[in-house]
């Protein structure tokens, strides 16, 4: 029993248990013996074990406070130390934190669904395209035919103009198959979800709402259900209102509307525009799927052997839905952060290590006192902790000020909000950080301070400190170093890569191009007339402006919408390639002056004109590449090609654009007359698109031309305006996002390894401070001191920038699809690299050298 | 470690605890055990110290300069070479007679109220 109680003794602080433990071991003996009785016996066990428990907190808490207590004097006394270390971990802690966050929240974090691990996307696979929308034949099929997916539904967007409440209004909607939300698991916050009979062909129109649309438009009126809305002249009801947090298929998106497919949206087998999500059955994992779908696909192919050539089948998590290259940003991130707290914590464990070295005569004052071991390191681990705490305290209020500018940084293709929430799951990170950096890089300094705190700490002062000790602080600031050249060099790789692709030609020119979009809602404006008297109008009246040179309308503008693709025949080619990416161009539908409006050049022929009408000849004006791809070294004009279900004649050629964006090869592009389209054919493509090529500002022009389109409509809503320059800058948004960061950490790598070098020379030298002047009144000259300090910082310095180098060039390879061309041995970004590594040297040794060179002999050596 | 240059008011109200093993060291030195007997003596059973509570108040009172543990021993007879007594010292007397007199103080007020028996 009382080895019971003296295991239990070990709950107090070990100073404690060897100054009383004996003596309380005593007394409960004395105790035991007084007592009679087993009850009593008993009782007195029960009693001494809360006792313990209760006792042992209490004198921990007193011995905690104490080394508060202490630590806020010791820090109040070296102001300038304290500031340095919570700066230096404020810094790795909030790197970390605001990159952890948007990390988790974009690669991590299951998305908000029920089972999100059993979600998975379908896709066709087609060469060239190894991601393509699925047609609604197929869809069908699919679903019809596979057994491994509990449930599959399908969705497509389909924005719709909002007329009836105070301004028309152009909204995101996604029509969606009434199977879908329930197999998300979303549920309503009010009303119902979309039934089998909102979804049937002539049912009459149902909407759910997002809860954002549901605030702003109709106040959060719960008396919103059972409301009469008109979406593109058709009558809707709103049936329900789906969560605050439900996003789906992405945050853009306002409100939803059920597919209805009608029997002849069966009829084509390329019309490709659906986006399928299944829900995988129990059991069933990812290959299976896979693989049956395979085979489902490879059956279809057999049974409609034209239409369903080469049409593959592929299935992928939700979660994977992240572009690669995101995902590479983010780990990219990710590893710079990690960078970034490697350095901090290098440099915190110099400071401790420096001025453990520098209070050696304290603590050897306090071992002789009597204090124990056990509790100098608890002392020093208690300072260290503190100054973690409050360095992590400020990291995270500098990770919350940082995470709404990395926003950007998550893809909006995912179903979730744009900007990260700093909750709990980052708060225990942060934590995490916080404590493994206090105590790992606390104790080790503690441990070695106390191992030498004994008598020989008192004789020698400050100045005692062996080799060891010496060369493991200047590991630590060749590691510095080392990390700084990785995350500068990585900087500028990326920086380098961004500059390129800015440097790329998109094929027009955007500046002074204003463009808005009014989407003309069908049937309203299926007939082609119809539609010609909006653009008539609108144009005439736009062009009319001051300052406005030219203007016109075409289905998409480049980079906004990349795809909106035809296969492209040719009279005697085999017609086995037709749904292939070497055989597909872009196709558009413009009014005459595009070209001139969005300043691509027309290399031969002419534009399309007014005179290109149903009655003529149907025509088409190319692209260079489309003229090369089918007619090389020959006059591409006046030759036909099948496209979009007639033969055109090549009426011009203009130059390429870079329809798919900066990144990504783009299709040759073929562009039609506005005209020549039938009544009520591919609607979808209908110019909507406006583009104002002036010399007057945006908001000089937006109010007139406002008042030209409600003239031609009044209940035509106007959208998406935005410059050319706004879009071609959108492209690399992310990236500039991400450069700033990683330069900005790359800035902070830099700043701490400057530091560091800073510290480890200063110290050196106020250690050396008696030998410098002995050489001194042995005769050696300034330059004999300034080459003696500089020596040490430039043998730092190399020591760590030639192991730098390699790890950059290996960090450069991994995140080469990143960097758009740019070669991860890139020459300038490596010179640049170690120069400013080099320079960082040289202003970290400047203030030692300086003091160095300032030594008196005299006084040095009277210190002692 | 010990705080130095303390007025005896800045450490009261003293804990129970404290004043008791004070009182228990007014007219001799006594070892841990002994002060639990006479603490338990003086009231009567009421306030039986434990261990633990007993060596955290006496570390915390040891730190504050309340007491001290004597050098010279007890007359050998008496003396039991494993135990450590403690001594009150003159600023710990300074800090009982201080709680003693806010106890008084405190009393006079109460019976002030008729709160406790004795003259208003």
């Amino acid at each position: 029993m009382m080895r019971i109680y003296r295991a239990l003794l070990h709950l107090y602080p070990a100073s404690f248990r060897a100054e009383y433990g004996d003596e309380m071991c005593a007394i409960l003996a004395r105790r035991r013996r007084d007592a009679s009785g087993p009850w009593s016996v008993t009782a007195l066990w029960v009693a001494a074990f809360f006792e313990i428990l209760l006792n042992a907190a209490a004198v921990h808490w007193d011995v905690l406070r104490q080394d508060l207590r202490y630590t806020a004097r010791t820090l109040a006394r070296t102001p300038g130390f304290a500031l340095t270390a919570i700066l230096v971990v404020a810094l790795g802690v909030g790197a970390n934190t605001a990159a952890f966050s948007v990390t988790d929240f974009v690669l991590i974090r299951p998305l908000p669904f029920a089972e999100p691990e059993r979600l998975v996307k379908l896709w066709e696979r087609l060469p060239g395209y190894p991601q393509m929308e699925l047609s609604p034949a197929n869809y069908r099929d699919w679903k019809r035919m596979s057994t491994s997916f509990d449930a599959m539904g399908a969705f497509y967007e389909l924005p719709a103009n909002l007329v009836g409440q105070a301004e028309p209004e152009r909204l995101d909607r996604a029509a969606v198959s009434a199977s879908l939300f329930p197999l998300l698991g979303g549920q309503p916050v009010l009303g119902r979800l979309f039934t089998a009979a909102d979804d049937r062909a002539g049912a009459a129109g149902t909407l759910l709402l997002s809860y954002s649309l549901w605030q702003a438009e109709f106040g959060g009126d719960a008396g919103a259900l059972g409301r009469r809305v008109t979406l593109d002249n058709e009558p809707f009801v709103v049936i329900g209102v789906m969560p605050r947090d439900f996003h789906f298929p992405s945050r853009e998106i306002e409100l939803w509307t059920p597919v209805r497919f009608q029997e002849q949206a069966f009829e084509d087998r390329a019309d490709n525009y659906l986006e399928v999500v299944a829900r995988l059955g129990r059991g069933v994992s990812l290959s299976q799927a896979r693989a049956e779908l395979g085979v489902v696909a490879a059956q279809l192919e057999r049974q409609y052997p034209k239409e369903n050539e080469h049409t593959g089948a592929d299935v992928i998590r939700l979660r994977d839905e992240v572009s690669e290259q995101s995902r590479l940003l983010l780990v990219a991130l990710s590893g710079a952060a990690i960078c970034v707290l490697l350095i901090a914590c290098a440099n915190l464990a110099n400071l401790l290590l420096a001025r453990a070295l520098v209070r050696q005569k304290e603590l050897a004052v306090r071992t002789a006192m009597g204090a124990g071991r056990e509790r100098l390191v608890r002392q020093l681990v208690t300072e260290s902790l503190v100054l973690a705490a409050l360095g992590g305290v400020l990291g995270v209020l500098m990770a919350l000020a940082a995470v709404p500018l990395l926003a950007r940084l998550v893809p909006s293709t995912l179903p979730i909000a744009q900007t990260p929430s700093v909750d709990f799951r980052v708060m225990l990170f942060a934590g995490l950080l916080t404590g493994v950096t206090g105590i790992g890089f606390g104790v080790l300094p503690a441990l070695r301070a106390c191992r030498q705190a004994d008598l020989s700490g008192m004789r020698e002062g400050p100045r005692a400190g062996g080799g060891r000790k010496e060369r493991l602080r200047s590991a630590l600031v060749i590691a510095e170093v080392m990390a700084s050249v990785v995350l500068l060099v990585s900087a500028g790789l990326l920086m380098r890569a961004l500059w390129r692709l800015q440097a790329t030609d998109p094929g027009f020119r955007a500046n002074g191009v204003l463009t808005l979009r009014t989407a003309l809602p069908m049937p309203k404006y299926a007939k082609t007339g119809r539609r010609e008297q909006f653009y008539t109008q609108v144009l005439s009246g736009v062009r009319a402006l001051p300052g406005v040179s030219s203007a016109a309308y075409i289905s998409f503008l480049p980079m906004a919408m990349g795809g909106g693709i035809f296969p492209v025949e040719i009279d005697g080619e085999p017609e086995s390639q037709v749904r292939s990416a070497s055989h597909t161009a872009s196709i558009r539908y413009v009014t005459p002056g595009f070209f001139a409006a969005l300043g691509i050049p027309l290399h031969r022929g002419r534009d399309v004109s007014e005179s290109d009408s149903l009655d003529g000849p149907f025509v088409a004006v190319v692209s260079e590449s489309l003229a090369h791809r089918y007619w090389p070294d020959q006059d591409p004009l006046g030759r036909h090609f099948q496209f979009a279900l007639h033969d055109r004649l090549v009426a011009g050629v203009v130059g390429d654009i870079r329809v798919r964006g900066l990144e990504r090869t783009s299709e040759p592009q073929v562009y039609l007359p506005y005209k020549q389209v039938a009544d009520g054919w591919f609607t979808f493509y209908s110019p909507q698109d406006l583009v104002i090529r002036s010399s007057a500002g945006p908001e000089a022009l937006l109010p007139a031309i406002g008042r030209i389109i409600r003239g031609a409509d009044s209940e035509q809503p106007v959208s998406d305006v935005r410059t050319m320059d706004d879009i071609v800058e959108r492209e690399t948004a992310s990236r500039t996002a991400q450069v700033r960061v990683l330069g900005a950490f790359a800035a902070i790598a830099f700043l701490l390894a400057g530091v560091g070098i800073h510290g480890l020379l200063a110290f050196a030298v106020s250690r050396r401070r008696q030998e410098i002047g002995v050489r001194v009144a042995l005769g050696a000259q300034p330059g004999d001191i300034v080459r003696m300090i500089l020596r040490q910082g430039v043998l730092l310095a190399f020591a760590g920038v030639l192991p730098g180098i390699v790890l950059a060039y290996l960090a450069g390879r991994a995140m080469q699809a990143l960097l758009a061309g740019v070669q991860p041995g890139d020459a300038i970004t490596f010179l640049a690299a170690v120069a400013l590594c080099l320079l960082m040297t040289m202003l970290g040794s400047l203030a030692p050298t300086l003091r160095a060179v300032r030594v008196d002999p005299i006084t040095a050596m009277r210190v002692e | 470690m010990a705080d130095l240059d303390l007025e005896p008011d800045a450490l009261l109200p003293l804990p129970p605890a404290t004043f008791h093993i004070l009182l228990a060291l007014a007219d001799e030195d006594r070892h841990g055990y002994a002060i639990i007997q006479d603490v338990a003596a003086r009231t009567g059973g009421a306030l039986k110290l434990s261990a633990g509570t007993l060596y955290r108040s006496i570390q915390r009172m040891l730190e504050q300069g309340m007491i001290v543990e004597p050098r010279e021993r007890p007359v050998p007879e008496l003396d039991d070479e494993r135990r450590r007594y403690y001594r009150i010292t003159p600023f710990g007397a300074a800090v009982a007679r201080a709680e003693a007199g806010r106890l008084a103080q405190l009393v006079k007020m109460a019976r002030a109220c008729g709160f406790a028996p004795g003259r208003a």
